[in-house]
């Protein structure tokens, strides 16, 4: 059959992970072992996911391309098509476009310190790129997760979590925002950037990866600034309404620039460049 | 319409209004509106019979509401519009000075709403022969020859929406067409989708449209919908008795009357 | 290079009109109803419209359908069951009336279905259309094709371009590809041979109203302008203009189901649409009018000429004519090149 650009892979749903309420994690496998021998793909590509007869939907791929053989990803149920998601079961089949999009250069990053800043639901885009390094521990220094969410309840990946924190290469700092702790709450309390802050990671050969609602970036940007980190070196990841994931659809443009194809991962000088359109 | 200019320059400069909604020279021969925030710009004002763009589709449109209070140079339909508009929230005496055209060209000044709906109710909305006489001849079809009537018509729309963009009733912020749990209307442009979205805002406009035409006049492909939306204005005088935009008063569609007729279940 | 001009009489063009019908072609021709002119689907000769400066909607249906099938599925015990579009199904065609200014914007068009990603299903319609342009001996206010590199008897894009040699002469037909020496042979006898037979006093005089170069380059510095607000106050963001113009691309994708069995299928859309770029969280980047004007011209006059090397208007002035309320996309751009900024 001749490539039909919006023909999806079949996929069946191998395993579903409750993260959060509301927030799933799906895996996934090829139905057609040829598909899956074909496929590969870089830290900080997406897809779009369909349910057939339902429509499609945008996520990265959350799992590293440093294992093989399956792809991951994790929604928020919030309209149709994620409504739709959440009602499938593990065995189900949905539809797969991709990989799309550009790269973390993760091969660029090489005996640097990794700093990764994480809010939220915007952990899943970070978790394949944080895993890819983690797959590849010895090209790297130091390597440090902020990670926080609302409330305890909305960490997500929290079996991850408890394996990075028990890491002895790995410095795992979570929080959660002021009133968003349970009684036995060990990690930090307060917003994201008030404790990338505290925790002042220096800025010295360390790349810094951020990903966080739009309220999150706005403050946690300056904070960088303040700790010597310049735009080249912080990497960050947009979102925007998409359709065709590939260039054409002409929905996802910010001015002449793509997020399906010059993005989705901006370093902070990219995006400054960017017009107010996202 | 020296008038309408000296009015307008009037109200800018003391700043009883932020902007005048009227007609200006287009295109060709086209007319097309025009909003005058300065006084010089008044001079553009023009008005005649080529005039006929509903403007009340302006006066709920967010980026010249929030300019501040509007005037618009209001023709009868266009005053209808504003009456069933207000009648429904969506402007008031607060935001909205209307500057009447009568049926003969000249100018009138209304203190308030109350006074362009005594206006209004001068005039009956009567559907102009032509298009009676086309409805007349739908009437006398089959259904399996009104079907393909309106196939054929609709087939060729590619739901470009200018219909609904033009008409002033339709300003729901969020359309049905937008809504997709579940979805309404399809999206694409095919037979059945095309014949769901017309006869779906035909439905919607039942009781309010005051037959202006703009939905005919906008449409690139000059498909006649307006025959169905004077359908159901000569349907809602058949078994209503008809209805006339008011200030107070109950809506056609949204009121219950223990004498309604329910023959059309059958 | 020497391009091959041959001489049809002006009676002749109906015969070529049956031969090409004989031989089972289908053919797309501008018909006229309600005042407007369209392509439809030509049987006979009879009733192909002639006069039109332009039709309202450009031909870029053929190539690019405002719904198209991407894929039917069906669910079943064994799970899911997925077929895509069979190539084969999609017919040959002839688009008969095409004007420069449209056959140029099949170009523009391909730029955007193969940019990096190549849509095959695209190419493969494109590539059995074969393109009969009619040159143009009138044009009117709203035509600025010599405005964006074209002009009225442009042969770009066209396989035969047809030229009518006054008000009632015969055509000068110019055989400019292989598909189109496909058309003469099957028809010899009609192309007669023609001395050098000069088009262009025959052709509509579309004076240059606006330096194209000059306003990609100050669009660069345009995106704060306050000039956009105004431009677009009187637009009301339907899809008119997006869904008759040439070159414009935007597609929605929408799944429809009946039951264990649907579709998949792609369809116009336009950036003309409050809802066009909403997310889901309900944030919307273009919340406004005047930013959604802005990506229109934007789009067509800076950042396809940066990111295809194409143009993404020809200056068939289909926009301002279909518009409702007259948003005149050439006295826009003269009023962006005479802006100071």
């Amino acid at each position: 059959m001749m490539d039909n650009l919006y023909m999806p892979y079949l996929m069946r749903i191998e395993k579903i992970t409750y993260e959060a309420p509301g927030v799933k994690t799906f895996m996934l496998k090829f139905v057609n072992e040829a598909d899956q021998d074909k496929f590969s793909y870089k830290a900080g590509q997406f897809g779009e996911y369909s349910v057939y007869g339902v429509g499609e939907s945008t996520f990265c791929i959350a799992s590293p391309p440093t294992r093989k053989g399956y792809i991951e990803f994790t929604f928020r149920q919030t309209g149709k098509v994620t409504n739709a998601l959440s009602g499938c079961e593990e065995g189900g089949i949905i539809g797969f476009r991709g990989p799309y999009g550009n790269i973390f250069p993760v091969d660029e990053w090489k005996g640097k310190n990794l700093l990764f800043i994480a809010g939220g639901i915007a952990l899943p885009p970070m978790r394949c790129v944080i895993w890819n390094a983690l797959d590849l521990r010895e090209n790297f220094k130091d390597v440090t997760i902020i990670y926080g969410a609302r409330t305890v309840k909305d960490l997500v990946y929290k079996d991850e979590l408890k394996d990075w924190e028990l890491r002895k290469d790995v410095k795992l700092v979570t929080t959660v925002d002021p009133g968003g702790e349970s009684p036995d709450w060990q990690g930090e309390i307060g917003f994201v950037p008030t404790i990338v802050e505290k925790i002042a990671p220096s800025s010295k050969d360390t790349i810094a990866i951020v990903c966080g609602p739009p309220v999150m970036i706005k403050y946690t940007f300056p904070v960088l600034a303040k700790l010597g980190f310049a735009d080249e070196n912080i990497f960050t990841t947009l979102e925007n309404r998409m359709k065709c994931g590939f260039g054409k659809c002409g929905r996802c443009n910010v001015g002449k620039v793509y997020v399906c194809k010059d993005g989705p991962v901006f370093t902070l000088a990219q995006l400054k460049e960017l017009p107010d359109e996202y | 319409m020296v008038d309408l200019i000296k009015r307008a320059k009037e109200l800018i400069e003391s700043a009883a209004v932020k902007v005048v909604i009227g007609y200006e020279q287009g295109t060709g021969n086209k007319t097309r509106a025009i909003f005058v925030e300065k006084a010089e710009d008044a001079d553009k004002l023009i008005f005649d019979s080529r005039c006929i763009q509903n403007l009340a589709a302006y006066i709920t449109k967010k980026e010249v509401k929030e300019k501040g209070k509007m005037a618009v140079a209001a023709t009868l339909p266009v005053m209808r519009s504003i009456i069933q508009l207000a009648s429904e929230f969506q402007v008031n005496d607060d935001n909205l000075l209307v500057l009447g055209i009568t049926p003969e060209s000249k100018l009138i000044e209304f203190a308030n709403l109350v006074e362009v709906e005594t206006f209004v109710h001068q005039y009956q909305i009567e559907i102009d022969e032509r298009n009676k006489e086309m409805l007349a001849k739908l009437e006398k079809m089959t259904s399996a020859e009104r079907w393909k009537f309106w196939i054929d018509e609709l087939s060729p729309c590619f739901k470009c929406y200018a219909c609904r963009a033009a008409c002033p009733m339709c300003y729901c912020h969020r359309c049905t067409v937008d809504f997709n749990q579940p979805q309404w209307i399809p999206v694409p442009s095919h037979e059945l989708g095309n014949l769901e979205w017309h006869l779906m805002r035909a439905i919607h406009l039942t009781g309010r449209c005051i037959d202006c035409d703009a939905c005919y006049n906008a449409c690139p492909l000059s498909i006649p919908i307006n025959l169905l939306t004077k359908k159901m204005l000569m349907d809602a005088k058949e078994h209503f008795g008809g209805y006339q935009p008011a200030l107070k008063g109950d809506h056609l569609m949204s009121t219950f009357k223990a004498d309604d007729k329910e023959n059309f279940i059958q | 290079m020497n391009i091959d001009k041959r001489l049809i009489r002006k009676n002749s063009l109906e015969k070529l009109f049956d031969i090409l019908k004989q031989n089972s072609k289908t053919i797309y021709a501008p018909f006229s109803k309600n005042g407007k002119t369209t392509f439809r689907n030509a049987e006979s000769f009879a009733g192909i419209s002639t006069g039109y400066i332009q039709t309202t909607e450009s031909s870029k249906d053929i190539a690019f359908p405002r719904t198209e099938k991407i894929l039917d599925y069906s669910k079943n015990k064994e799970g899911m069951s997925v077929k895509g579009i069979d190539l084969k199904d999609i017919p040959e065609v002839i688009l008969w009336g095409v004007r420069p200014c449209d056959a140029i914007g099949i170009g523009e068009l391909s730029s955007i279905f193969n940019w990096d990603y190549k849509d095959e299903i695209y190419n493969n319609r494109l590539s059995k259309v074969t393109v009969f342009g009619f040159s143009c001996n009138k044009a009117d206010e709203y035509c600025f094709c010599t405005s964006v590199g074209g002009n009225p008897g442009n042969t770009a894009g066209s396989d035969i371009l047809f030229t009518r040699l006054g008000e009632d002469g015969d055509y000068l037909a110019e055989i400019l590809t292989e598909k189109g020496q496909s058309i003469v042979n099957q028809a010899s006898a009609l192309f007669e041979k023609s001395d050098s037979t000069e088009k262009e006093k025959y052709l509509a005089e579309v004076p240059v109203r606006f330096n194209h170069e000059e306003i990609t380059t100050k669009l660069d510095k345009f995106f704060e302008s306050e000039e956009w607000i105004e431009q677009s106050l009187r637009c009301l963001g339907c899809g008119a203009c997006a869904y008759v113009c040439p070159t414009c691309a935007c597609f929605d994708i929408q799944d429809e189901a009946h039951g264990k069995k649907g579709s998949r299928l792609r369809c116009w859309d336009s950036c003309g649409f409050s809802h066009f770029t909403i997310h889901t969280s309900g944030h919307n980047p273009r919340e406004v009018q005047s930013s959604r004007w802005r990506q229109r011209i934007m789009h067509k006059f800076s950042y396809m000429p940066e990111r295809l090397s194409v143009y993404g208007c020809t200056g068939c002035g289909r926009c301002s004519r279909a518009c409702p309320v007259d948003m005149n996309i050439l006295e826009h751009l003269i009023s962006i090149q005479e802006v100071t900024i």
